[in-house]
């Protein structure tokens, strides 16, 4: 019965990490390739998650509604970057750091008054409602299923991409020497625009997804983006395979340790004491664990050279 | 870090006629707060007196926030924690009877010098970006403990009552506070002016400018930065203990990675390395904040565009602009 509940909490951790790595992904390529921080990526996922809830809402189908938020989220991510990021390139941190904040206040205010301040659910669609055995006595949700597999599928389509293809060329090219691939003769202003596009309909797409297992409200991603910080931090920010290997281990800490920190300190604390300080330190766990990864790599896991 | 390095001319030292026109801003930021009550006396005094406490506490923790980013190019994203330090020394020192404005005071100082040696050790290893992502990540990490601790709590917080002088409910007078927090926001300011000005202010910007020359010369910036941290950090807790005062309530709102943000902008608006600017950067957030939330519940609909034309547009904050040159 343990087993099975820690296989369950497992498959959990995984699908988390995956849902931050398509999050993540976009941070850790802008961030690459335009030495930019964009806190506004935790809305991107919000944005997401709400045009999501709003097709499905609309057109009455999951697959219809997916279709229509996708290119949505897409198009709202280049909106934002030709009114307000654009013009921040340029800049330093602290810049990008206060403008993107300021988009996140107004954008968390805006779905309140377009969508209420109330939570909004998407049902699972029909085909993927459901449970399967995985093994004797190991039912998993076939939706958290599908979600494990669309996160591994992204991650394979952005590996060939940005290591077997033109643009993947670029885009590394970009992220060690903006300036040169400029220079020799590439629109880096077009393919900024290109990558921070795909970074936002990732974000987009990972909203959409958890749409239906999590509630849909104002202020959701702004724990993600803290998380997918995190993620790239430890992962060493521009790699993304830091970012891959780093979001499911932050996914897995995070969830197993939600799950074992109070079973494993009853071992030498009493029940209440135990479960106390176990909930107390779980949601503390991966910002130890990134403290510890930094003290001893402080450019993360995968440092980018540049 | 081409902007923050343009800017430090604010507090170097200068030629007198013109330092004596440096002085007529603080100066007359410190005369204004001093005969405000007075003033206020006239209107709705309590309302007005509640809101500048508040705004000279902001002012408080920013000018700590500004001690790092504009004199020393840490740009920490976490500082909040401290402000919630300093709000839960005093939350839970109360709520187990011990209400001595003093011993909160102390126990405040205390942890915050030890949160703040132990994660600015760790966060200084790392630099740029990876600092203000780590600081981020500590103050989360304070945010889930105070979420945590349910006997003071939790998620909701806790209400007290206002700590007392010797025994004596001294603060409990709305005037008694405005002046108390008045004489911490001019005690800090004259204290960080002597900071900024001496030799080791003096190293901490040469570190900003350019650290590996620094290093060349002699000083070990690790050593200098950390100090700096923890004394930011310290400053930023006495606001927190105030804060609490203030609003006779803690919760671990007061560590939200959003209060931090809004004292990163609350600095920048009131322009970076100036130390006064923090005070006016604080007074135009607070009563900015106000107004619009008066004017409606979507007031960050109003508020965060505000905040991306001050980036794009106002460089060099209020303190620049008030003072004529840019």
């Amino acid at each position: 019965m343990t087993l099975t509940l820690a296989l369950v909490q497992i498959l959990n951790g995984v699908q988390f990490g995956l849902i931050l790595f398509l999050i993540a992904a976009g941070l850790t390529i802008v961030f690459g390739v335009m030495d930019f921080i964009n806190l506004a990526h935790g809305v991107q996922y919000m944005v997401g998650a709400y045009l999501m809830a709003a097709f499905t809402a609309l057109t009455g189908s999951f697959w219809l509604g997916l279709v229509l938020a996708l290119p949505s989220a897409l198009l709202i991510g280049l909106i934002l970057e030709m009114l307000v990021f654009r013009h921040l390139y340029a800049r330093d941190h602290l810049a990008h750091v206060l403008a993107t904040f300021g988009v996140i206040i107004f954008l968390n205010q805006a779905v309140k008054l377009a969508f209420g301040a109330a939570p909004l659910s998407v049902p699972v669609p029909q085909a993927l409602a459901g449970a399967v055995t995985l093994a004797p006595g190991l039912l998993y949700p076939v939706y958290r299923l599908v979600m494990i597999g669309a996160g591994l599928l992204v991650g394979l389509l952005l590996y060939v991409t940005v290591n077997h293809t033109r643009l993947g060329m670029l885009v590394r090219a970009g992220a060690s020497n903006a300036p040169m691939v400029s220079a020799l003769g590439v629109n880096i202003r077009l393919l900024f625009t290109i990558v921070f596009g795909v970074g936002a309909m990732l974000a987009g797409f990972a909203g959409a997804m958890v749409a239906p297992i999590l509630s849909v409200e104002p202020g959701m991603g702004d724990n993600v983006l803290i998380l997918a910080f995190v993620v790239i931090v430890i992962g060493g920010i521009g790699s993304i395979r830091g970012a891959f290997i780093a979001a499911v281990l932050i996914g897995l800490t995070d969830t197993l340790g939600r799950f074992f920190a109070p079973t494993l300190l009853r071992a030498v604390l009493d029940p209440a004491a135990a479960s106390q300080t176990g909930r107390a330190l779980a949601p503390m766990l991966i910002y130890i664990l990134m403290a510890a990864v930094l003290f001893f790599r402080p450019t993360g896991l995968f440092p980018v050279r540049r | 870090m081409n902007e923050i390095a343009d800017r430090n001319l604010a507090v170097a030292p200068r030629p007198r006629a013109s330092r004596l026109r440096q002085a007529a801003l603080p100066v007359a930021i410190f005369a204004v707060l001093a005969l405000m009550p007075a003033a206020a006396h006239f209107g709705a005094s309590g309302y007005i007196l509640a809101l500048m406490t508040r705004t000279m506490i902001y002012g408080l923790a920013a000018m700590s926030l500004d001690l790092l980013i504009g004199c020393g190019a840490m740009i920490s994203f976490g500082h909040a924690a401290f402000l919630g330090i300093g709000a839960y020394a005093v939350g839970i020192l109360s709520s187990h009877g011990i209400d001595d404005v003093f011993i909160q005071l102390g126990a405040a100082l205390a942890v915050a010098a030890l949160f703040a040696l132990a994660t600015g050790a760790i966060s200084l290893r790392t630099h740029g970006v990876y600092f203000i992502m780590i600081t981020l990540a500590f103050g989360q990490m304070l945010y889930f403990l105070f979420t945590s601790l349910a006997a003071y709590g939790g998620d909701d917080g806790l209400s007290l009552s206002r700590s007392h002088v010797f025994g004596l409910p001294v603060l409990r007078s709305d005037l008694t506070l405005y002046y108390v927090a008045f004489a911490a926001l001019l005690g800090v300011y004259l204290a960080c002016r002597a900071i900024v000005a001496s030799r080791f202010g003096r190293v901490l910007r040469g570190i900003k400018d350019n650290p590996v020359r620094m290093q060349a010369i002699g000083f070990a910036p690790y050593r200098y930065q950390l100090t700096a941290y923890v004394v930011a950090g310290m400053i930023c807790a006495v606001a927190g203990v105030l804060l609490a005062n203030a609003s006779e309530f803690v919760s671990p709102a007061y560590v939200g990675w959003q209060r931090s943000g809004d004292l990163i902008f609350v600095v920048v608006l009131g322009g970076l390395g100036t130390l006064h600017g923090a005070i006016l950067g604080a007074a135009a957030f607070t009563l900015l904040a106000e107004f619009l939330s008066g004017l409606t519940e979507y007031w960050g609909m109003i508020f965060g565009p505000i905040l991306v034309v001050v980036v794009l547009f106002a460089r060099g904050g209020l303190a620049s602009l008030l003072r004529g040159t840019r």
